[in-house]
């Protein structure tokens, strides 16, 4: 036992120390932080005003088109149409819009906005369809009248009888983050713990420790190490990207509405509205459920990468072996999308029993709601399959780190299994 | 008898079909420079491995220092393998304290022998180096510390002189010796054959999977002797009689078979009628000679 505790405070501290991972550390939640603040940086800038010119033979757009709050329309001249198209860097004009009959063009002397001609064309489309039916003897009145808004508030029946409010957008983007968020851990710790593997076994290192210790000895301490340094940074990053994100929050909100703090009443309003945005979602269970399958799902992978990883003699070998074991991960990464549209059917229920896809997708079908019974037939399923794994790879490992200079084959690793210690 | 530190019986391994060793049987007594000898893919290494413990035999019996070979005989046991070496991207003495603690001792103590085997080798000044930063036979000098460091009762070396230099290797071997002197056990697996003939005591001979000789290096050189000799006369008149045959002869340096019956001496009295006598030498067979033999024989 403190054994295997020296080898886990190695792999860590080792991993710990080193250069990249400090850089990802920092760097990781500036990603994070870049993905939140850039697109809302992107919007603002559309926001500024433009003027559009319109050239037409009478009134008839001109007089319809309306003003928006960032865009404005004025009809200008012919001469003054035909000196823009040959010279527009003069101008004032964002645009110029060119209307001859049904054709449309739009003239500039820069790349136009998309949200710019889209909103062009859908104010437009709406012109030319009022027209088609005051033509058809439609009255507009009518038509107004009879457009409805329905908003539908769906509520989840809970076990004990009360009824909460469902928030199927708060809950896939929970499912999402989470999902990829354990995706991730398992593809860059399962990897890390394999290139351990075969550092120590082309460094020659593994046989003067295994002298020491037991094969499985080393190979746990190493996954062991490799998961707090996961843990480890996973907390720095949390912490990393709430400080940045509230320093960006104060560099980017207005001034004023900083200066002057929130006072109670508007905080539990805050309050009140978060709890009704992440209502119906069990958060706690979330949290528990997010920890296990992060630290499980990585432990039966990682006992397999380990495994990879002593049965070849450089990392250029691995491909393929860790083809099929990544297989389900990435298949996992995939059916995400169209999992959260059904996230209840019976392609969710299998791939989240299934301990090679159960983290990713569990975490995914988690904020949806999932039946008690369920969630604990999946998280059996994934610790029988991770004793398993590790039972398997630890026959592998022993054999593997001692063999060398030869083509592992998938035969030759089937044999090792049947191998005595 | 003198007391054994291990003894195998029958040890079976196999590795599917492969049998890697088929009933060996050895006996290291204690305090003996034991070499364990034999070519390549004979089962050298997997009988280390079993000593070690770093596999198990499928059948057979091991005993260490008088009890069954069990897991906390491990810090009594000390291996430097064929295949070694150190973790490249860490420091000398972060690594070193780390095998060391490996093997059992608390970092206190494992750090004051450090010092004292770093001093004594005189490399203390790489103690803050990375491993990368040495050269290949500074690195063997450190595997050499940590697999001493703990002080084991049974050392086993795989090649150990393979990777120094003529000077290094001296160094080592005076470190062994010394060892052996205080009364440590030690294996000792090579293929060079001269080194065997200067520091062991004991030998094993293991071939396909099998000990095909095993026992005191004198006794087994006896055992190999035939009856053949050196004579190196004062003229080249020495002729063939009833008593031995010249097997070979250069200038006045005969090789001489003594006849089947007849003793030592009466060749030499024989010869003595013919000529005089400057050197009268029994041939006694190099290690070389005798693995060749035995190997062919086998």
């Amino acid at each position: 036992m403190r054994k295997i505790w020296l080898i886990i405070k190695r792999e860590y501290l080792v991993r710990v120390r080193k250069k990249a991972f400090i850089v990802m550390t920092i760097v990781g939640p500036l990603l994070m932080a870049a993905l939140m603040i850039v697109p809302t940086y992107l919007a603002n800038e559309t926001q500024e005003l433009r003027t559009i010119a319109i050239e037409e033979d009478g009134f008839e757009f001109t007089n319809q088109i309306e003003n928006t709050d960032f865009l404005h329309f004025s009809k200008i001249p012919t001469e003054e149409a035909t000196l823009l198209k040959n010279d527009f860097s003069e101008s004032n004009y964002y645009a110029l819009l060119y209307i001859e009959g049904d054709n449309f063009t739009l003239y500039s002397n820069q790349q136009i906005s998309l949200t710019v001609s889209k909103a062009i064309e859908n104010q437009l489309e709406k012109i030319i369809e009022h027209q088609k039916l005051k033509a058809a003897g439609i009255d507009l009145t009518i038509l107004s009248e009879a457009q409805s808004i329905v908003h539908i508030t769906t509520k989840i029946i809970t076990e004990d009888g009360s009824t909460t409010n469902s928030k199927a957008e708060a809950s896939m983007g929970i499912g999402f983050i989470c999902g990829i968020l354990i995706y991730m851990f398992i593809f860059m710790y399962g990897t890390m713990v394999m290139r351990g593997v075969i550092e120590e076994k082309t460094s020659r290192i593994v046989e003067v420790i295994i002298s020491s210790v037991k094969p499985f000895q080393l190979m746990m301490g190493k996954i062991l190490g490799v998961a707090l340094v996961g843990l480890t940074q996973f907390a720095l990053w949390i912490l990393l990207t709430i400080a940045i994100a509230s320093v960006a929050e104060l560099m980017f909100m207005d001034a004023s509405s900083m200066t002057t703090e929130l006072n109670s009443t508007q905080q539990s309003i805050l309050l009140s509205e978060l709890s009704n945005l992440t209502g119906g979602i069990n958060l706690m269970q979330i949290f528990v459920s997010f920890i296990f399958y992060f630290l499980a799902g990585y432990l039966m992978y990682s006992s397999l990468f380990a495994a990879v990883g002593s049965a070849v003699d450089a990392e250029a070998d691995t491909q393929q072996f860790v083809l099929p074991i990544t297989i389900p991960l990435i298949l996992a990464f995939i059916l995400i999308q169209p999992i959260m549209e059904n996230p209840d059917g019976p392609l969710a229920f299998w791939m989240s029993i299934i301990p090679f896809t159960s983290p990713v997708i569990m975490m995914v079908r988690l904020p949806f709601g999932v039946a008690n019974w369920e969630l604990a037939l999946s998280m059996g399923v994934l610790i029988l399959s991770f004793i398993l794994t590790t039972y398997l790879a630890g026959k592998i490992y022993r054999t593997g780190i001692l063999m060398y200079g030869k083509k592992t084959s998938y035969k030759e690793l089937w044999k090792w299994l049947s191998y005595k210690e | 008898m003198k007391e054994s530190i291990f003894i195998a019986k029958d040890v079976v391994k196999e590795y599917g079909d492969y049998i890697a060793l088929n009933k060996v049987s050895i006996t290291v007594p204690k305090g003996s420079i034991y070499g364990l000898l034999g070519p390549n893919g004979a089962g050298k290494t997997t009988l280390m491995r079993i000593i070690n413990q770093i596999t198990a035999p499928d059948s057979g019996s091991l005993i260490f220092d008088g009890a069954p070979l069990s897991k906390h005989h491990i810090s009594d046991i000390g291996y430097l393998p064929e295949e070694r070496g150190l973790y490249k991207k860490m420091k000398v003495g972060e690594q070193a304290l780390y095998l060391a603690q490996l093997k059992g001792m608390s970092y206190d103590e494992a750090l004051e022998k450090l010092k004292f085997w770093f001093e004594k080798l005189d490399i203390l000044s790489w103690w803050n180096k990375k491993v990368e930063e040495l050269s290949k036979g500074m690195a063997q000098k450190i595997q050499f510390v940590v697999t001493v460091i703990h002080e084991p009762k049974l050392l086993i070396f795989d090649e150990p002189f393979s990777g120094f230099d003529p000077i290094n290797a001296a160094i080592i071997r005076k470190e062994i010796l010394e060892l052996s002197q205080k009364g440590t056990t030690i294996i000792f697996s090579t293929h060079r054959m001269e080194s065997v003939e200067e520091i062991c005591d004991h030998i094993a001979l293991i071939n396909k999977a099998q000990t095909i000789l095993e026992g005191p290096i004198e006794k087994i050189k006896k055992q190999f002797a035939n009856n053949s000799y050196e004579v190196i006369t004062t003229d080249k008149v020495l002729n063939e009689n009833d008593y031995f045959s010249i097997i070979s002869q250069k200038e006045t340096n005969y090789s001489l078979l003594l006849k089947e019956g007849k003793t030592q001496q009466e060749a030499l009295q024989s010869i003595i009628q013919q000529t005089e006598i400057i050197s009268f030498r029994k041939e006694i067979p190099s290690m070389e000679e005798i693995f060749i033999k035995a190997i062919n024989n086998a």
